[in-house]
Protein backbone atom coordinates (compact mmCIF):
# COMPACT_ATOMS: atom_id res chain seq x y z
CA UNK A 1 0.00 0.00 0.00
CA UNK A 2 1.17 3.53 -0.76
CA UNK A 3 1.53 6.11 2.00
CA UNK A 4 -1.65 7.77 0.74
CA UNK A 5 -3.60 4.52 0.93
CA UNK A 6 -2.29 3.69 4.39
CA UNK A 7 -3.31 7.09 5.79
CA UNK A 8 -6.73 6.86 4.18
CA UNK A 9 -7.14 3.39 5.69
CA UNK A 10 -6.27 4.72 9.16
CA UNK A 11 -8.77 7.56 8.83
CA UNK A 12 -11.45 5.29 7.39
CA UNK A 13 -11.07 2.91 10.32
CA UNK A 14 -11.55 5.74 12.82
CA UNK A 15 -14.54 7.08 10.91
CA UNK A 16 -15.96 3.57 10.48
CA UNK A 17 -16.28 4.20 6.73
CA UNK A 18 -15.15 2.38 3.61
CA UNK A 19 -11.85 3.73 2.27
CA UNK A 20 -13.64 4.74 -0.93
CA UNK A 21 -15.80 7.16 1.08
CA UNK A 22 -12.78 9.04 2.44
CA UNK A 23 -12.10 11.85 -0.04
CA UNK A 24 -9.02 14.08 -0.02
CA UNK A 25 -10.94 17.31 0.35
CA UNK A 26 -12.95 16.11 3.34
CA UNK A 27 -12.09 17.38 6.82
CA UNK A 28 -12.00 14.93 9.71
CA UNK A 29 -15.11 16.63 11.10
CA UNK A 30 -16.88 15.98 7.76
CA UNK A 31 -16.09 12.29 8.28
CA UNK A 32 -17.53 12.33 11.82
CA UNK A 33 -14.19 12.07 13.61
CA UNK A 34 -14.22 13.91 16.96
CA UNK A 35 -11.29 15.19 19.03
CA UNK A 36 -10.62 11.79 20.61
CA UNK A 37 -10.74 10.18 17.15
CA UNK A 38 -8.24 12.75 15.90
CA UNK A 39 -5.66 11.90 18.58
CA UNK A 40 -6.20 8.21 17.82
CA UNK A 41 -5.56 8.91 14.11
CA UNK A 42 -2.36 10.74 14.96
CA UNK A 43 -1.25 7.91 17.24
CA UNK A 44 -1.96 5.36 14.50
CA UNK A 45 -0.03 7.43 11.95
CA UNK A 46 2.97 7.69 14.32
CA UNK A 47 2.90 3.93 14.90
CA UNK A 48 2.52 3.07 11.21
CA UNK A 49 5.26 5.35 9.86
CA UNK A 50 7.43 5.53 12.98
CA UNK A 51 7.43 9.30 12.95
CA UNK A 52 6.71 11.88 15.62
CA UNK A 53 3.78 14.16 14.80
CA UNK A 54 3.97 17.66 16.35
CA UNK A 55 0.39 18.11 17.48
CA UNK A 56 -1.05 19.80 20.55
CA UNK A 57 -4.77 19.27 21.11
CA UNK A 58 -4.98 22.56 23.02
CA UNK A 59 -4.46 24.51 19.85
CA UNK A 60 -4.49 22.34 16.71
CA UNK A 61 -4.28 25.34 14.34
CA UNK A 62 -0.96 26.42 15.88
CA UNK A 63 0.64 23.05 15.24
CA UNK A 64 2.95 22.68 12.25
CA UNK A 65 0.98 19.60 11.32
CA UNK A 66 -1.89 20.59 8.99
CA UNK A 67 -5.04 18.59 9.75
CA UNK A 68 -7.51 20.72 7.81
CA UNK A 69 -8.31 17.93 5.33
CA UNK A 70 -7.40 14.36 4.47
CA UNK A 71 -5.18 15.63 1.64
CA UNK A 72 -3.42 18.07 3.99
CA UNK A 73 -2.73 15.27 6.47
CA UNK A 74 -1.24 13.09 3.72
CA UNK A 75 1.01 15.95 2.59
CA UNK A 76 2.08 16.71 6.18
CA UNK A 77 2.93 13.07 6.85
CA UNK A 78 5.07 12.92 3.69
CA UNK A 79 6.86 16.10 4.76
CA UNK A 80 7.53 14.62 8.21
CA UNK A 81 8.81 11.39 6.68
CA UNK A 82 11.22 13.39 4.56
CA UNK A 83 12.32 15.64 7.46
CA UNK A 84 12.69 12.86 10.00
CA UNK A 85 14.55 10.58 7.61
CA UNK A 86 17.38 13.13 7.50
CA UNK B 1 -35.81 9.73 56.89
CA UNK B 2 -36.76 7.88 53.73
CA UNK B 3 -36.55 4.14 53.17
CA UNK B 4 -34.23 2.60 50.59
CA UNK B 5 -34.86 -0.57 48.59
CA UNK B 6 -32.93 -2.55 45.99
CA UNK B 7 -34.84 -2.94 42.72
CA UNK B 8 -32.14 -4.31 40.43
CA UNK B 9 -28.99 -6.40 40.61
CA UNK B 10 -26.36 -7.33 38.06
CA UNK B 11 -22.99 -9.04 38.11
CA UNK B 12 -20.17 -10.69 36.27
CA UNK B 13 -17.78 -12.60 38.51
CA UNK B 14 -15.87 -15.90 38.61
CA UNK B 15 -19.07 -17.77 39.53
CA UNK B 16 -21.25 -16.50 36.72
CA UNK B 17 -21.98 -13.83 34.15
CA UNK B 18 -25.27 -12.80 35.77
CA UNK B 19 -27.18 -13.01 39.05
CA UNK B 20 -29.08 -16.30 38.45
CA UNK B 21 -25.84 -18.11 37.46
CA UNK B 22 -24.09 -16.71 40.54
CA UNK B 23 -26.92 -17.78 42.86
CA UNK B 24 -26.83 -21.26 41.37
CA UNK B 25 -23.07 -21.54 41.91
CA UNK B 26 -23.38 -20.28 45.48
CA UNK B 27 -26.21 -22.76 46.20
CA UNK B 28 -24.08 -25.57 44.85
CA UNK B 29 -20.93 -24.40 46.64
CA UNK B 30 -19.03 -24.27 43.37
CA UNK B 31 -15.46 -22.97 43.33
CA UNK B 32 -14.58 -20.32 40.74
CA UNK B 33 -10.90 -20.26 41.65
CA UNK B 34 -8.40 -21.94 39.36
CA UNK B 35 -5.10 -21.59 37.51
CA UNK B 36 -4.51 -18.06 36.23
CA UNK B 37 -4.35 -17.49 32.50
CA UNK B 38 -2.36 -14.24 32.22
CA UNK B 39 0.85 -12.90 30.68
CA UNK B 40 4.02 -13.86 32.57
CA UNK B 41 2.19 -16.18 35.00
CA UNK B 42 5.33 -18.34 35.10
CA UNK B 43 7.14 -15.51 36.90
CA UNK B 44 4.57 -15.47 39.72
CA UNK B 45 4.77 -17.62 42.82
CA UNK B 46 0.99 -17.24 43.21
CA UNK B 47 -0.60 -18.80 40.14
CA UNK B 48 -4.28 -19.13 41.09
CA UNK B 49 -7.17 -16.68 41.14
CA UNK B 50 -10.86 -16.19 40.67
CA UNK B 51 -10.64 -15.24 37.01
CA UNK B 52 -13.61 -14.67 34.71
CA UNK B 53 -13.04 -17.30 32.07
CA UNK B 54 -14.11 -17.35 28.44
CA UNK B 55 -14.58 -13.59 28.61
CA UNK B 56 -14.24 -11.90 25.21
CA UNK B 57 -14.58 -8.14 25.37
CA UNK B 58 -15.47 -8.01 21.67
CA UNK B 59 -18.66 -9.95 22.48
CA UNK B 60 -19.95 -6.92 24.38
CA UNK B 61 -18.15 -3.80 23.15
CA UNK B 62 -17.05 -2.30 19.83
CA UNK B 63 -13.48 -1.36 18.97
CA UNK B 64 -13.93 2.30 19.91
CA UNK B 65 -15.40 1.38 23.31
CA UNK B 66 -12.64 -1.13 24.01
CA UNK B 67 -10.04 1.58 23.39
CA UNK B 68 -11.64 3.53 26.28
CA UNK B 69 -12.86 0.75 28.64
CA UNK B 70 -10.40 -1.00 30.93
CA UNK B 71 -11.51 -4.46 32.04
CA UNK B 72 -12.83 -3.05 35.35
CA UNK B 73 -14.99 -0.55 33.43
CA UNK B 74 -16.28 -3.28 31.14
CA UNK B 75 -17.33 -5.40 34.13
CA UNK B 76 -19.08 -2.42 35.75
CA UNK B 77 -20.96 -1.55 32.56
CA UNK B 78 -22.12 -5.15 32.05
CA UNK B 79 -23.33 -5.44 35.64
CA UNK B 80 -25.07 -2.03 35.47
CA UNK B 81 -26.91 -3.03 32.27
CA UNK B 82 -28.33 -6.10 34.02
CA UNK B 83 -29.28 -4.17 37.18
CA UNK B 84 -30.96 -1.25 35.42
CA UNK B 85 -32.63 -3.66 33.00
CA UNK B 86 -34.12 -5.57 35.92
CA UNK B 87 -35.26 -2.38 37.65
CA UNK B 88 -36.94 -1.28 34.41
CA UNK B 89 -35.92 2.35 34.85
CA UNK B 90 -35.06 4.93 32.23
CA UNK B 91 -33.50 8.21 33.25
CA UNK B 92 -34.92 11.39 31.73
CA UNK B 93 -35.88 14.83 33.00
CA UNK B 94 -35.95 15.37 36.75
CA UNK B 95 -35.25 11.70 37.56
CA UNK B 96 -31.97 11.85 35.59
CA UNK B 97 -30.87 14.84 37.68
CA UNK B 98 -31.84 13.07 40.91
CA UNK B 99 -29.99 9.85 40.09
CA UNK B 100 -26.27 9.12 40.23
CA UNK B 101 -23.56 6.49 40.37
CA UNK B 102 -21.24 5.56 43.24
CA UNK B 103 -18.92 2.66 42.55
CA UNK B 104 -16.08 1.14 44.54
CA UNK B 105 -12.77 0.06 43.09
CA UNK B 106 -9.29 -0.23 44.48
CA UNK B 107 -7.02 -0.72 41.49
CA UNK B 108 -9.14 1.04 38.85
CA UNK B 109 -7.54 0.56 35.45
CA UNK B 110 -4.63 -1.42 36.83
CA UNK B 111 -4.53 -3.73 33.81
CA UNK B 112 -4.17 -0.71 31.53
CA UNK B 113 -1.32 0.57 33.68
CA UNK B 114 0.32 -2.84 33.74
CA UNK B 115 0.14 -3.30 29.96
CA UNK B 116 1.51 0.15 29.23
CA UNK B 117 4.29 0.05 31.82
CA UNK B 118 5.29 -3.25 30.23
CA UNK B 119 5.33 -1.59 26.80
CA UNK B 120 7.27 1.47 28.00
CA UNK B 121 9.72 -0.10 30.46
CA UNK B 122 9.85 -3.72 29.35
CA UNK B 123 9.67 -3.33 25.61
CA UNK B 124 11.27 0.12 25.43
CA UNK B 125 8.39 1.69 23.53
CA UNK B 126 8.46 5.48 23.52
CA UNK B 127 4.94 6.04 22.27
CA UNK B 128 1.76 5.13 24.14
CA UNK B 129 -1.88 5.08 23.13
CA UNK B 130 -3.62 8.44 23.67
CA UNK B 131 -6.43 7.10 25.88
CA UNK B 132 -4.40 5.57 28.69
CA UNK B 133 -5.34 8.27 31.20
CA UNK B 134 -9.12 8.20 30.66
CA UNK B 135 -8.92 4.40 30.57
CA UNK B 136 -6.96 3.85 33.77
CA UNK B 137 -8.54 6.48 36.02
CA UNK B 138 -10.46 5.11 39.00
CA UNK B 139 -13.61 7.04 38.13
CA UNK B 140 -13.77 5.71 34.55
CA UNK B 141 -16.32 3.01 35.41
CA UNK B 142 -18.65 5.37 37.29
CA UNK B 143 -18.40 7.96 34.53
CA UNK B 144 -19.14 5.49 31.74
CA UNK B 145 -22.16 4.10 33.62
CA UNK B 146 -23.35 7.67 34.08
CA UNK B 147 -22.87 8.38 30.36
CA UNK B 148 -24.52 5.18 29.16
CA UNK B 149 -27.65 5.75 31.28
CA UNK B 150 -27.90 9.58 31.44
CA UNK B 151 -27.42 9.63 35.21
CA UNK B 152 -26.74 13.29 35.91
CA UNK B 153 -26.71 13.50 39.71
CA UNK B 154 -23.96 12.77 42.26
CA UNK B 155 -21.40 10.47 40.67
CA UNK B 156 -18.03 9.43 42.03
CA UNK B 157 -15.73 6.57 42.93
CA UNK B 158 -14.78 5.31 46.36
CA UNK B 159 -11.38 3.72 46.86
CA UNK B 160 -10.96 2.23 50.32
CA UNK B 161 -9.18 -0.97 49.35
CA UNK B 162 -11.19 -4.05 50.35
CA UNK B 163 -14.07 -1.96 51.76
CA UNK B 164 -14.53 0.20 48.62
CA UNK B 165 -17.82 -1.37 47.54
CA UNK B 166 -19.40 -1.29 50.99
CA UNK B 167 -18.35 2.32 51.47
CA UNK B 168 -19.77 3.15 48.01
CA UNK B 169 -23.10 1.43 48.71
CA UNK B 170 -23.23 3.08 52.14
CA UNK B 171 -22.93 6.52 50.55
CA UNK B 172 -25.61 5.66 47.98
CA UNK B 173 -27.91 4.44 50.75
CA UNK B 174 -27.50 7.58 52.83
CA UNK B 175 -27.95 9.93 49.87
CA UNK B 176 -31.34 8.41 49.08
CA UNK B 177 -32.27 8.12 52.73
CA UNK B 178 -31.72 11.82 53.36
CA UNK B 179 -33.65 12.83 50.24
CA UNK B 180 -30.69 14.01 48.19
CA UNK B 181 -31.35 11.55 45.33
CA UNK B 182 -34.10 9.17 44.18
CA UNK B 183 -32.08 6.41 42.53
CA UNK B 184 -28.42 5.45 42.86
CA UNK B 185 -26.52 2.93 40.76
CA UNK B 186 -23.99 1.49 43.17
CA UNK B 187 -21.67 -1.43 43.84
CA UNK B 188 -18.13 -2.04 42.74
CA UNK B 189 -15.74 -3.47 40.20
CA UNK B 190 -12.18 -4.80 40.14
CA UNK B 191 -9.84 -6.29 37.55
CA UNK B 192 -6.47 -6.74 39.22
CA UNK B 193 -5.53 -10.13 37.84
CA UNK B 194 -2.57 -8.94 35.82
CA UNK B 195 1.11 -9.61 36.44
CA UNK B 196 1.77 -6.41 38.43
CA UNK B 197 -1.48 -6.67 40.36
CA UNK B 198 -0.65 -10.14 41.64
CA UNK B 199 3.08 -9.54 42.03
CA UNK B 200 2.35 -6.69 44.45
CA UNK B 201 0.05 -8.84 46.59
CA UNK B 202 2.57 -11.67 46.47
CA UNK B 203 5.06 -9.37 48.17
CA UNK B 204 2.87 -9.09 51.26
CA UNK B 205 3.10 -12.86 51.86
CA UNK B 206 -0.58 -13.17 52.68
CA UNK B 207 -1.62 -15.13 49.59
CA UNK B 208 -2.50 -18.80 49.38
CA UNK B 209 -0.94 -20.92 46.67
CA UNK B 210 -3.72 -23.49 46.65
CA UNK B 211 -7.12 -22.31 47.95
CA UNK B 212 -9.07 -19.81 50.02
CA UNK B 213 -10.33 -21.60 53.16
CA UNK B 214 -11.87 -19.00 55.44
CA UNK B 215 -12.28 -19.93 59.14
CA UNK B 216 -10.72 -23.35 58.62
CA UNK B 217 -7.76 -24.16 60.89
CA UNK B 218 -5.92 -25.13 57.69
CA UNK B 219 -6.38 -21.72 56.02
CA UNK B 220 -3.23 -20.29 54.52
CA UNK B 221 -4.15 -16.99 52.95
CA UNK B 222 -6.29 -15.12 50.51
CA UNK B 223 -6.88 -15.62 46.79
CA UNK B 224 -7.61 -12.73 44.46
CA UNK B 225 -10.66 -12.55 42.21
CA UNK B 226 -12.09 -10.16 39.66
CA UNK B 227 -15.47 -8.91 38.54
CA UNK B 228 -18.26 -6.56 39.45
CA UNK B 229 -21.70 -6.33 40.98
CA UNK B 230 -23.94 -3.32 40.57
CA UNK B 231 -27.32 -2.53 42.15
CA UNK B 232 -30.17 -0.13 41.75
CA UNK B 233 -30.80 1.51 45.12
CA UNK B 234 -34.13 3.34 45.01
CA UNK B 235 -36.23 5.51 47.25
CA UNK B 236 -39.00 3.26 48.61
CA UNK B 237 -41.85 5.64 47.77
CA UNK B 238 -40.50 6.04 44.23
CA UNK B 239 -40.26 2.26 43.81
CA UNK B 240 -43.72 1.69 45.25
CA UNK B 241 -45.30 4.36 43.05
CA UNK B 242 -44.12 2.53 39.94
CA UNK B 243 -44.94 -0.89 41.41
CA UNK B 244 -41.33 -2.11 41.13
CA UNK B 245 -40.25 -5.59 42.20
CA UNK B 246 -38.32 -5.02 45.42
CA UNK B 247 -35.43 -7.43 46.06
CA UNK B 248 -34.84 -6.33 49.67
CA UNK B 249 -34.53 -3.24 51.86
CA UNK B 250 -31.29 -1.55 52.91
CA UNK B 251 -31.80 -0.58 56.54
CA UNK B 252 -28.46 0.37 58.05
CA UNK B 253 -24.85 1.29 57.46
CA UNK B 254 -21.88 2.13 59.64
CA UNK B 255 -18.23 2.84 59.02
CA UNK B 256 -15.31 3.14 61.40
CA UNK B 257 -11.56 3.48 61.33
CA UNK B 258 -9.24 1.36 63.48
CA UNK B 259 -6.80 4.27 63.68
CA UNK B 260 -4.12 1.77 64.63
CA UNK B 261 -2.28 -0.18 61.92
CA UNK B 262 -2.04 0.01 58.12
CA UNK B 263 -2.52 -3.75 57.61
CA UNK B 264 -3.32 -5.56 60.89
CA UNK B 265 -7.08 -5.60 61.62
CA UNK B 266 -8.49 -4.52 64.95
CA UNK B 267 -11.28 -6.31 66.79
CA UNK B 268 -12.55 -3.04 68.26
CA UNK B 269 -12.73 -1.26 64.92
CA UNK B 270 -14.64 -4.14 63.30
CA UNK B 271 -16.95 -4.51 66.31
CA UNK B 272 -17.80 -0.81 66.33
CA UNK B 273 -18.75 -0.99 62.64
CA UNK B 274 -20.92 -4.09 63.14
CA UNK B 275 -22.63 -2.67 66.23
CA UNK B 276 -22.98 0.66 64.44
CA UNK B 277 -24.83 -0.89 61.49
CA UNK B 278 -27.22 -2.69 63.87
CA UNK B 279 -27.88 0.55 65.74
CA UNK B 280 -28.29 2.56 62.53
CA UNK B 281 -30.86 0.01 61.32
CA UNK B 282 -32.82 0.37 64.57
CA UNK B 283 -33.03 -3.37 65.05
CA UNK B 284 -32.18 -5.76 67.88
CA UNK B 285 -29.00 -7.80 67.67
CA UNK B 286 -31.10 -10.94 67.98
CA UNK B 287 -32.88 -10.19 64.70
CA UNK B 288 -29.66 -10.71 62.70
CA UNK B 289 -29.80 -14.19 61.19
CA UNK B 290 -26.85 -14.18 58.80
CA UNK B 291 -23.61 -12.27 58.32
CA UNK B 292 -21.73 -12.32 55.06
CA UNK B 293 -18.23 -12.23 56.51
CA UNK B 294 -15.23 -10.37 55.22
CA UNK B 295 -13.62 -13.82 55.71
CA UNK B 296 -10.47 -13.44 53.63
CA UNK B 297 -8.88 -16.72 54.65
CA UNK B 298 -5.90 -15.02 56.27
CA UNK B 299 -4.91 -15.95 59.81
CA UNK B 300 -5.34 -12.40 61.06
CA UNK B 301 -8.67 -11.42 59.51
CA UNK B 302 -10.70 -14.50 60.29
CA UNK B 303 -9.91 -14.76 63.99
CA UNK B 304 -10.27 -11.01 64.50
CA UNK B 305 -13.59 -10.96 62.66
CA UNK B 306 -14.96 -13.89 64.70
CA UNK B 307 -13.88 -12.22 67.92
CA UNK B 308 -15.59 -8.99 66.87
CA UNK B 309 -18.82 -10.84 66.05
CA UNK B 310 -18.68 -12.67 69.39
CA UNK B 311 -18.16 -9.37 71.22
CA UNK B 312 -21.06 -7.61 69.52
CA UNK B 313 -23.62 -10.41 69.61
CA UNK B 314 -22.74 -12.20 72.88
CA UNK B 315 -24.81 -15.38 73.24
CA UNK B 316 -26.59 -14.70 69.92
CA UNK B 317 -23.25 -15.14 68.08
CA UNK B 318 -23.71 -18.90 68.46
CA UNK B 319 -27.19 -18.79 66.92
CA UNK B 320 -26.50 -16.73 63.80
CA UNK B 321 -24.85 -18.02 60.61
CA UNK B 322 -21.72 -16.42 59.14
CA UNK B 323 -20.12 -17.48 55.86
CA UNK B 324 -17.44 -16.26 53.50
CA UNK B 325 -18.19 -16.59 49.81
CA UNK B 326 -14.60 -15.52 49.05
CA UNK B 327 -13.91 -19.24 49.27
CA UNK B 328 -15.78 -19.52 45.95
CA UNK B 329 -15.13 -16.26 44.04
CA UNK B 330 -11.92 -15.09 45.68
CA UNK B 331 -11.25 -11.64 47.06
CA UNK B 332 -12.42 -9.06 44.55
CA UNK B 333 -10.69 -6.30 46.59
CA UNK B 334 -12.56 -3.09 45.73
CA UNK B 335 -15.44 -5.03 44.16
CA UNK B 336 -15.76 -7.69 46.81
CA UNK B 337 -18.50 -6.21 49.00
CA UNK B 338 -20.70 -5.75 45.95
CA UNK B 339 -20.45 -9.38 44.81
CA UNK B 340 -20.87 -10.57 48.40
CA UNK B 341 -24.10 -8.59 48.75
CA UNK B 342 -25.54 -11.12 46.28
CA UNK B 343 -25.22 -13.79 48.96
CA UNK B 344 -27.16 -11.50 51.32
CA UNK B 345 -29.95 -11.03 48.77
CA UNK B 346 -30.07 -14.79 48.11
CA UNK B 347 -30.42 -15.40 51.87
CA UNK B 348 -33.29 -12.90 52.19
CA UNK B 349 -35.10 -13.70 48.92
CA UNK B 350 -34.56 -17.42 48.49
CA UNK B 351 -33.89 -18.58 52.06
CA UNK B 352 -30.57 -20.11 50.99
CA UNK B 353 -27.39 -19.38 52.93
CA UNK B 354 -24.26 -19.54 50.77
CA UNK B 355 -21.59 -21.81 52.26
CA UNK B 356 -17.96 -21.32 53.21
CA UNK B 357 -16.37 -23.92 50.97
CA UNK B 358 -12.91 -25.44 51.41
CA UNK B 359 -13.58 -25.79 55.13
CA UNK B 360 -11.48 -28.65 56.46
CA UNK B 361 -10.91 -28.35 60.19
CA UNK B 362 -12.43 -26.26 63.00
CA UNK B 363 -10.34 -23.45 64.43
CA UNK B 364 -11.10 -22.70 68.10
CA UNK B 365 -10.47 -19.04 67.31
CA UNK B 366 -13.25 -19.12 64.69
CA UNK B 367 -15.85 -21.08 66.66
CA UNK B 368 -18.98 -19.77 64.93
CA UNK B 369 -21.48 -21.42 62.59
CA UNK B 370 -19.63 -20.76 59.34
CA UNK B 371 -22.04 -22.84 57.18
CA UNK B 372 -19.21 -25.16 56.15
CA UNK B 373 -19.02 -26.49 52.59
CA UNK B 374 -22.74 -26.96 51.89
CA UNK B 375 -25.42 -24.30 51.41
CA UNK B 376 -28.24 -24.31 53.94
CA UNK B 377 -31.95 -23.60 53.70
CA UNK B 378 -32.86 -21.09 56.39
CA UNK B 379 -35.32 -18.23 56.71
CA UNK B 380 -33.63 -15.02 57.81
CA UNK B 381 -35.15 -11.54 58.11
CA UNK B 382 -32.05 -9.41 58.66
CA UNK B 383 -28.52 -9.88 57.35
CA UNK B 384 -25.25 -7.95 57.59
CA UNK B 385 -22.38 -7.67 55.12
CA UNK B 386 -18.92 -6.99 56.55
CA UNK B 387 -15.95 -5.38 54.85
CA UNK B 388 -12.72 -4.56 56.65
CA UNK B 389 -10.00 -2.91 54.58
CA UNK B 390 -6.28 -2.46 54.77
CA UNK B 391 -5.78 0.92 56.31
CA UNK B 392 -8.13 -0.10 59.11
CA UNK B 393 -11.28 1.10 57.35
CA UNK B 394 -14.44 -0.84 58.16
CA UNK B 395 -17.86 -0.68 56.48
CA UNK B 396 -20.91 -2.79 57.36
CA UNK B 397 -24.32 -2.82 55.66
CA UNK B 398 -27.60 -4.14 57.09
CA UNK B 399 -30.37 -5.48 54.83
CA UNK B 400 -33.89 -6.70 55.58
CA UNK B 401 -36.26 -9.01 53.78
CA UNK B 402 -38.99 -7.10 52.02
CA UNK B 403 -42.68 -7.99 52.30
Amino acid sequence: MTTDDQIIAIIAEQAMLETGDVTRDASLADLGIDSLGLVECIFAIEERFDISVPFNANDPSESDFDISSVGAIIAAVKQLQADQAK
Amino acid sequence: MGRVVITGAGTINPLGADVPATFEAMREGRCGIGPLDIVDVDRLSIQIGGQIRQYQEADYFNRQQISLYDRFTQFALLAARQAIGQAGLSFTGALADQSGVILGTSGGGLTTQDENYRAAYGEGKNRVHPFIVPKLMNNAAASHVSMEWNLRGPTFTVATACASSNHAMGQAFNMIRCGMTKVMITGGSEAMLCFGGIKAWEGLRVMSKDACRPFSATRNGMVQGEGAAVYVFEDYDHARARDADILCEVIGFAMTSDASDIVMPSKQGAARAIAGAVKDAGITKESVGYINAHGTGTAANDKTECAAVADVFGAHADKLMISSTKSMHGHLIGGTGAVELLACIMALRDGVIAPTIGYEEPDPECALDVVPNVARDAQVDVVLSNAFAFGGLNAVLALRKFG
